[in-house]
């Protein structure tokens, strides 16, 4: 009975692997090793920093990240002042004034990262036709993940023979391959304050670890609960097992 | 035999409202066969997920914006801002997959040992009721976050009633109360999502009420005799319904804890956009064998018929089954195919994640047929010709004696 | 119990006490997972990370002139930020405490007695008083007047006459420079 009971539980859980799996032709990305995985996972607060250099300096020209408000860099290691200094170098839209003009203030701890563009037509507009995307949920919002953000920001080649690519980029790990982004990234492309030297590699590792932080800001927290829910749980049923035998050993 | 106490309040309340009685009665002395396994475990754990379901979904619902232009941010706002927001949306999120993964084992441990056979036939039509509103609920509890997956889901799921004949489209603009799937849409849903969860518990009330009626059904399908057979049901299955929690919880926490979205699409993690179609469109992973049913024929109405068709195919099955022995340990004909059913169905949930083309499709009719020439010919018609059952055992007390 | 020493009956017993052990931690194991599993419900129901951002403001208090109210919101409610003249401060700190319902000097309710700052919810039934607007009516005592029940507030908030128990509420605030604050 036993075998049963695990037979069908391996085949319920191995047919939800299928829609993981189903999106397509793309190229097996590479097995990046991050901080986040595993049971312990946290995030690399260092990198998450140099990460968040990278969105400031290089993808937030196109890029929006509607979710993060500037409170939310705490999790980075940021302080209250640090936070606040980084607030007021953007300016966001307020208002309606008494006079009921809206008018432009410095950013505060609770605002939201400002768009580049005023909105999603503007953002097509600018960008031949086709907005970039939000960057809040990307590392969940693609097969892959963060992984797949990293490949894709490395992935970057030219285009075999014979495959025309227009105005649009080739790109390996590219669903289809044509991307409308151009390489983002290029050999110091931002300095580092850290001294860590800014390859390609390096930034594009930095980026989609940042990038994930900002899809699951929660991550440390859910794991560090997990490990204690666990120990409960292990107990709990080693419990139940010892009195479930203790009450059965009489039945006949 | 009714509840005497000295308390002259309790006993007065008592005397009018049997509660103490009655939650005696079901929760304590309630006989049950003494020889069930573990496979009877499941219809305690899809309680709990239904009770875990409501309660987690209304702590949600009170975070929750059902409006086109806040739905999406108001899920991520409960993910990052609200307290634990993140733990209460993973669960709602994952007990909906392990609700259905408890459900099916119930529905295939029925099916392996005739629980749905006299004198049990409405017990097994009312949890055929409880299944397909779980599916409705399921199915509109998706949509409410509004992403890719939401939204296209919505409009495929919606789109299956145009197949009905001269009236589908004045149905499916009803349904969506406008001329797409847009805000009347999602307000109707998550109203709906909040009713249809209190009607499953109204109906697997009255599941429980015709259950105590006929008793538990067991692995040999015999009835018990009497007292040397059963076992009450505390502290025996109090004390096996949760350790089988335990075991229930801690492959739960595993998902919820670390792989939370791994039963999810990441799709859904993209705003709704009504203007760009996912290149591929699945729904979740529990309706897969009933999505491949459906891509399986190849005309609108004929497929949206041999989708319910498989469903109500079940309402039917215990007269559709002719054989007077319930369990298929002594049944060594329909055991084998009973295997074979169920491979069938994990292959069809299968075909249900891939693309409608190339060999899929004639895989998916073939199995689709096969799934329906089990319960019309094979039960009814050959398995009766062929298949002679092995002798009962007199009492479920002798059988357990044997062993 | 002479016969304790027969083993079948000590072997009985023993197993009655572990039996007893085994119930009740698994009861109480229940207990304690279910109200671990119920409290981040409940706390998810207190002010969230958002909500909690926006529990204080600061404000720029250089363009309000004497004589001049403002409003603002702070945490969903109004908050009365008066420049007060000479005039009204004199009469605030003259006003003998034995005529308060609820005795409190002005200089306790006032960081500089220029700047009074206070939440403009009354403390009768949670209207919000007029007086903030020139032509709004400011009561007997020259500072705000609830319409709803009709209760008289001074030039420092403090309750004169009227159902309200209790003067108006000082929000906690701090002055960031001269001409700023931050409530909350």
């Amino acid at each position: 009975m036993k075998k049963i009971l695990s037979g069908l539980f391996a085949a319920a859980l191995g047919f939800a692997t299928v829609p993981a799996n189903a999106a397509g032709d793309a190229v097996p990305l590479p097995d990046y090793e991050w901080s986040f995985d595993g049971v312990f996972g946290t995030y690399d607060k260092a990198s998450l920093q140099r990460g968040f250099q990278v969105y400031k300096e290089v993808c937030s020209g196109c890029h929006s990240l509607d979710l993060i408000a500037f409170r939310n860099l705490a999790d980075l290691g940021y302080n209250v002042d640090e936070i606040k200094a980084i607030a007021s170098e953007y300016t966001v839209e307020d208002g309606p004034n008494d006079e009921g003009e809206m008018f432009e203030r410095n950013a505060i701890a609770s605002d939201y990262f400002p768009s580049p563009f005023p909105n999603e037509k503007a953002a097509a507009a600018s960008n031949g036709g086709k907005a970039p995307p939000d960057l809040s949920l990307m590392a969940k919002a693609r097969v892959g993940g963060p992984s797949f953000v990293r490949a894709l920001l490395t992935g970057y080649e030219d285009a075999p023979e014979g495959f025309e690519t227009g105005d649009l980029s080739y790109n390996k790990y590219f669903p289809g391959h044509l991307i409308a982004m151009a390489p983002p990234l290029s050999e110091d492309s931002v300095e580092y304050g850290d001294g860590t030297a800014a390859t390609v590699d390096q930034m594009a590792a930095d980026v989609s670890h940042f990038m994930m932080w900002a899809a699951e800001p929660k991550l440390e927290a859910r794991k560090n609960t997990g490990v204690k829910v666990m120990i409960f749980l292990i107990i709990f049923t080693l419990v139940m097992y010892a009195a479930k035998r203790k009450v059965f050993a009489k039945v006949h | 035999m009714s509840f005497k106490t000295n308390n002259k309040v309790v006993q007065w309340v008592e005397d009018r409202l049997p509660l103490i009685s009655m939650g005696h009665h079901t929760l304590y002395e309630y006989p049950m066969p003494k020889n069930l396994n573990y496979l009877w475990n499941f219809g305690s754990l899809a309680g709990f997920a239904l009770v875990t379901m409501i309660v987690t979904g209304i702590i949600l619902a009170m975070q929750y914006t059902p409006h086109v232009d806040m739905a999406f941010n108001s899920v991520e706002r409960i993910m990052r801002d609200v307290n634990n927001g993140w733990l209460i949306r993973y669960i709602h999120m994952n007990m909906a997959s392990f609700f259905f993964i408890a459900v099916y084992i119930h529905i295939m441990r029925g099916l392996y040992y005739g629980s749905y056979k006299a004198p049990r036939e409405l017990l097994w039509q009312l949890g055929v009721v409880i299944f397909l509103l779980m599916m409705a609920t399921a199915f509109m509890g998706y949509v409410l976050p509004w992403g890719q997956m939401s939204f296209w889901g919505a409009t495929v799921i919606t789109n299956l009633f145009s197949a009905i004949p001269v009236v589908g489209e004045s149905i499916v603009t009803w349904l969506w109360g406008g001329f797409s799937v847009d805000n009347p849409t999602l307000n109707r849903f998550f109203a709906l999502h909040y009713l249809l969860p209190f009607i499953i518990v109204a109906v697997v009330v009255l599941h429980i009420v015709a259950l105590h009626t006929v008793t538990s059904n067991n692995p040999l399908g015999i009835d018990m005799k009497g007292p040397q057979d059963s076992l009450t049901f505390q502290p025996y299955y109090t004390i096996k319904d949760l350790f089988g929690l335990g075991v229930f919880l801690i492959l739960f926490a595993g998902f919820l804890f670390w792989a939370p979205n791994y039963m999810g699409h990441p799709d859904n993690y993209i705003p709704a956009n009504p203007l760009s179609t996912p290149a591929h469109i699945v729904p979740e992973w529990y309706f897969l064998p009933f999505y491949a049913i459906l891509r399986a024929v190849p005309d609108k109405l004929g497929g949206v018929l041999a989708m319910f068709g498989a469903i109500a195919v079940l309402f039917v099955l215990p007269w559709l089954d002719r054989s007077k022995i319930r369990s298929c340990k002594f049944r060594p004909v329909a055991r084998v195919f009973f295997w074979i059913f169920l491979l069938n169905g994990l292959f069809l949930g299968y075909l249900g994640g891939k693309p409608a083309e190339g060999w899929y499709v004639v895989a998916s009719q073939i199995a689709t047929a096969y799934y329906f020439f089990h319960f019309l010919i094979l039960l009814p018609v050959i398995l009766p010709m062929i298949e002679r059952p092995r002798e009962l055992p007199s009492s479920i007390h002798e059988a357990v004696l044997k062993s | 119990m002479a016969d304790g020493a027969n083993p079948e009956n000590s072997a009985q017993g023993s197993g009655e006490t572990r039996r007893e052990f085994l119930y009740l931690t698994a009861g109480a194991m229940t207990v304690v997972g279910a109200a671990g599993a119920i409290w981040p419900m409940i706390d998810s129901m207190n002010p969230s990370a958002d909500v909690l951002a926006l529990s204080s403001t600061e404000v720029d208090l250089s363009p309000i002139e004497e004589g001049q109210s403002v409003t603002i919101t702070w945490r969903g409610k109004p908050v009365f930020i008066r420049r007060r003249g000479a005039e009204e401060i004199a009469i605030a700190e003259e006003t003998p405490l034995a005529d308060l319902p609820d005795p409190q000097t002005d200089d306790d309710r006032v960081e500089k007695p220029e700047w009074l700052i206070l939440v403009g919810v009354c403390t009768h039934l949670g209207c919000v008083p007029l007086g903030q607007k020139t032509g709004e009516s400011r009561g007997d005592y020259g500072g705000w007047f609830c319409p709803c029940h009709g209760s008289h507030y001074d030039t420092s908030g403090r309750i004169r006459k009227g159902p309200a128990p209790k003067n108006l509420e000082v929000p906690p605030y701090v002055f960031l420079t001269d001409n700023s604050i931050k409530i909350g």
